[in-house]
Parts: C-alpha cells; sequence; structure tokens
C-alpha cells in the first residue's frame, strides 16, 4: 500500500505482475476459437487471461488472450496440437481492457442468482435446476437460455460450449461462479 | 405499422419479414411457428398482446435465426439497408442482434432516407453497436438496464462485459450514470432505465420514475426487458408522448408482475398473459396525468 513512498532500485522491489512489457496477445477469429484456446492453455496450466482488445487490432473478435510473451513458441505449439489457430500474435504495448470481473448473487430463499457482467442465471436450490437466464444483448443468450433451463446445473451443457459471444463468456462466469457456491 | 427487427435462436430460420400473429402463446409468421422464451420473440408477443389490446397497429417483424455467430444478423442488416426504404413505420425497434458497428452505420443511413422518418428504439446487441458506434443521438430510445446504462456511461467499453469497475460501482447512482452518459454523447434521446426502480430519462434528466408495484423475482426472470420495449414500441405507436409512452410501459411490465405472482422460476411468456389486465391497470391509474418534458 506505501510502496509509493520505497526508495527506487531497493532490493525489495518487486516485478509488477500486471505489467504487460513482457506479454503479448493472441487475436482469434472468433470468440468460440478464444473460449476453446483458453481451455486448452488453461487445461496445461499456462498463465494466461482473457482480455479485451486494444483499439488498433483491427482484425478478430471482441475477446483476446494474453500470455507471456517468452512463452510464445511452447503456447503456438499447444494451441497447434489443439488445432487452433489465432489470427495473429502481438506483443502487448498498452493497458488491455479487463472483463467485468465482479460477481453478485442474490439469494430468493429457494433460489440462486448471479450475476456476472451483464448476465444472470438462476437456480432452484433444492435439485439445482437453471430455472432462468436473463440480461445480455447478443443473439446467443435466447440460444443459450433455450438449451439450458429445466436442466440441472451438473448436467446442463456450459455455456463455452454453446455460446459464441462476449455474453455467452459473461454466462459461462456466472454458472462457474454457482457451480463453485451451490 | 410498428417495425420490429431481431433474430430467433434457431439455424433453420430463414430471414423472414411479415406481419406476425400471436396464436396460443406462439408467434406465426409467415406460417412458421415460434415459440416465446425470450429475447426477440418475447418483445414481439408483448407487443402482440398489447397491440391487441389497445387497437393498436399492425405488427410487422424482420426476423432470421441467428445462435450467435452473427450470420443470420448480417443477412438481416444486409436485407435492411436494401428494402428499408420501402417501408414505411411509426416506430421502428431494433433488438437481439450481433452488435457490429460498420453494419449499424449502413442501417441507420438507410433508415434516415425512409419517409417520414419512424421512432427508432435500440435494445439490446443493436444498443450496443448504437453506442459504440458514436451514433446514439440518432434514436428516440435506448432501453438499457442498469448495468447497461453502466456500459453506455463508459466512453471505453466496447461491451458490457468490458464495463470498468470505478463505473460499475456507479450502480446505484443511476442519474449519475445518466449524466456520464449523455457527457459522452452515448444515449438516445430518452432512456428508460430498467431495474428495482425504472427511471426515465430526457437528455441528462430525470424525468420519471416508476417503482410501484415492485416484484424482487422479476429481475431474475429472463425476458422482462423485452416485454417492457415490446410495450414501449406499442405505447409510442399510438401518439402518445415519448415520456408519457415511457411511463405506461414501464408501469404495465410491472403490473404484469401483480397479476402473474413471480418467483424466479417464472417464465416470461406467463407475464405477457397478463399484459391486458397490466395495461388495462396502468391505463386507468394515469388517465389524465402528464409528464415533465412530454
Amino acid at each position: 500500500m506505501f510502496g509509493f513512498f520505497k526508495k527506487k532500485g531497493s532490493a525489495d522491489v518487486q516485478k509488477d505482475p500486471e505489467s504487460s512489457v513482457d506479454r503479448g496477445i493472441l487475436v482469434f477469429e472468433n470468440t468460440s476459437d478464444v473460449i476453446q484456446a483458453e481451455k486448452a492453455l488453461q487445461k496445461s496450466g499456462w498463465a494466461i487471461r482473457v482480455m479485451g482488445p486494444p483499439p488498433e487490432i483491427q482484425t478478430g473478435c471482441d475477446m483476446v488472450i494474453e500470455f507471456p510473451l517468452i512463452e510464445e513458441l511452447n503456447i503456438m505449439r499447444e494451441l497447434s496440437n489443439a488445432d487452433i489457430t489465432p489470427l495473429q500474435m502481438v506483443p502487448v504495448t498498452a493497458p488491455l481492457l479487463e472483463p467485468v470481473n465482479l460477481f453478485h448473487t442474490k439469494d430468493f430463499g429457494d433460489y440462486l442468482m448471479v450475476r456476472a457482467a451483464n448476465m444472470k442465471i438462476t437456480v432452484s436450490k433444492k435439485d439445482h435446476a437453471i430455472v432462468n437466464i436473463s440480461g445480455g444483448g447478443c443473439p446467443d443468450v435466447p440460444f443459450l437460455a433455450q438449451e439450458l433451463v429445466g436442466k440441472a446445473l451438473e448436467n446442463a451443457p456450459r455455456p463455452r460450449e454453446l455460446g459464441h459471444t462476449l455474453c455467452g463468456y459473461a454466462l459461462e462466469l456466472a454458472y462457474e461462479e454457482l457451480r463453485r457456491i451451490c | 405499422m410498428l417495425g420490429i427487427v431481431g433474430t430467433v435462436p434457431d439455424l433453420n430460420f430463414p430471414l423472414s419479414h411479415g406481419q406476425v400473429r400471436l396464436i396460443g402463446r406462439k408467434l406465426n409468421m409467415n406460417g412458421r411457428s415460434i415459440p416465446v422464451n425470450r429475447g426477440t420473440p418475447a418483445l414481439l408477443a408483448a407487443a402482440l398482446k398489447a397491440t391487441e389490446w389497445m387497437g393498436g397497429p399492425e405488427i410487422y417483424a424482420f426476423l432470421a435465426g441467428d445462435i450467435g455467430r452473427g450470420e443470420g444478423s448480417r443477412k438481416l442488416y444486409e436485407f435492411l439497408t436494401r428494402h428499408l426504404p420501402e417501408f414505411e413505420f411509426q416506430v421502428l425497434a431494433f433488438h437481439y442482434l450481433q452488435p457490429d458497428v460498420d453494419w449499424h452505420n449502413k442501417v441507420l443511413f438507410t433508415v434516415e432516407s425512409m419517409q417520414p422518418r419512424p421512432i427508432l428504439i435500440a435494445d439490446a446487441g443493436f444498443m450496443y453497436a448504437a453506442k459504440m458506434s458514436g451514433e446514439a443521438a440518432g434514436y428516440d430510445f435506448f432501453t438499457p438496464d442498469v448495468g447497461e446504462l453502466a456500459f453506455l456511461a463508459d466512453e471505453l467499453a466496447p461491451h458490457p462485459f468490458y464495463t470498468r469497475g470505478f463505473i460499475l460501482h456507479l450502480n446505484n447512482r443511476v442519474p449519475d450514470l445518466i449524466r456520464r452518459a449523455h457527457q459522452h454523447d452515448n444515449v438516445a434521446a430518452h432512456l428508460v432505465v430498467k431495474g428495482e426502480i425504472d427511471y426515465i430519462a430526457k437528455g441528462n434528466q430525470v424525468i420519471a420514475k416508476v417503482d410501484r408495484p415492485s416484484f424482487d423475482a422479476m429481475e431474475a426472470i429472463g425476458g422482462t426487458g423485452d416485454t417492457l420495449t415490446g410495450l414501449l414500441t406499442v405505447l409510442c405507436g399510438v401518439d402518445l408522448e415519448p415520456a408519457k409512452a415511457a411511463v405506461l410501459a414501464a408501469g404495465a411490465n410491472r403490473w404484469t408482475g401483480h397479476f402473474a405472482k413471480p418467483d424466479p422460476a417464472t417464465q416470461v411468456i406467463e407475464l405477457i398473459d397478463k399484459i391486458p389486465l397490466a395495461l388495462s391497470r396502468v391505463m386507468d391509474q394515469n388517465r389524465g396525468k402528464d409528464y415533465d418534458g412530454c
């Protein structure tokens, strides 16, 4: 908290974990590819994050994967093994937009609702049945609601398997949070 | 006639346009049956229910199947840029479409050539694109929920998913968010902000608040925002002033909850069934009332 008062170059100055100078981003054609790449890389333990693309990136979708630049070759190999090809890889030169990472939980008594960004998912506490999905504005939201509502949280398809947009990705985060707390 | 543009969650649903009917609890368009869950079908069903009760204008829809990959939305965008000027609408509402700024701009440019120019309402994905295009002021209404209002207020966010935390924390300060969104030219002439309290704004000023009746469970029910936009579309189409149309739409949407007695598992069609009762109640309550800015 009081790092501001520390002398420059002092021995206990640590590398800023949020620093972007040693990070690169992978740009993909669509959100589905981002979701698949994230899944494959996380499974192998890579320290990656889904972020918003910088304004100068004119191709691809509205999400990129930030990764440690030094691991570029290994990560590209991993993606190639998973049959996923990014459109391009560029070094990070400016702060990236961060996804919303706040969850809001509302207890309705017999039901529990979790909101992540603009998406909400509600389950019955008794049998974990997904009873409603609300919020969002991208066209996969009604589709996801159609496929998930009525199914038990544990047996329902994951939003990341069916979703294609940022709304679908936000729903995946809400789904994961519900799985964590239910 | 009222025009509604949106998508249905069915990849096999072709690009279609025509008048829509509500038969029982399903929509019918050009002989195709469409279930009413949430999204544009819910908006359409609410609008049809309302216009039937009020003896209002016919509803004409432009629909395509889209499950988030954007193909259906792009077909719609292309069709609209070619054919919109052939139609005459009092109100034109854009809804669940894949946000795409380039296509949005082409569609808005086409709308500007329509005679007469319809009242324009944008909600859901099309509202996201309208904000990002910098052309928000070209619309008569945006209908965000509070989270989406925070996105409108964040001049950098390209989608609600990236709304910055310090702006999200203003969630309980809706008038501040409205002013901030207005300062960055990211709002339509009027806003209906859907939430625990519904705020109606003109420019950067809140001109009305609707907070009764109130049912907690409505927040969980998918499609309650869609039904509000459907009601607003119809009420704007029966020559009400924008603010009054907004207050009545917000009120009627809340009263559907009173009559349906919702819990978080209630489905939106159960609320839509109650729209005639809700409209009747809200019309009685607001008869003769006027609103600032009308």
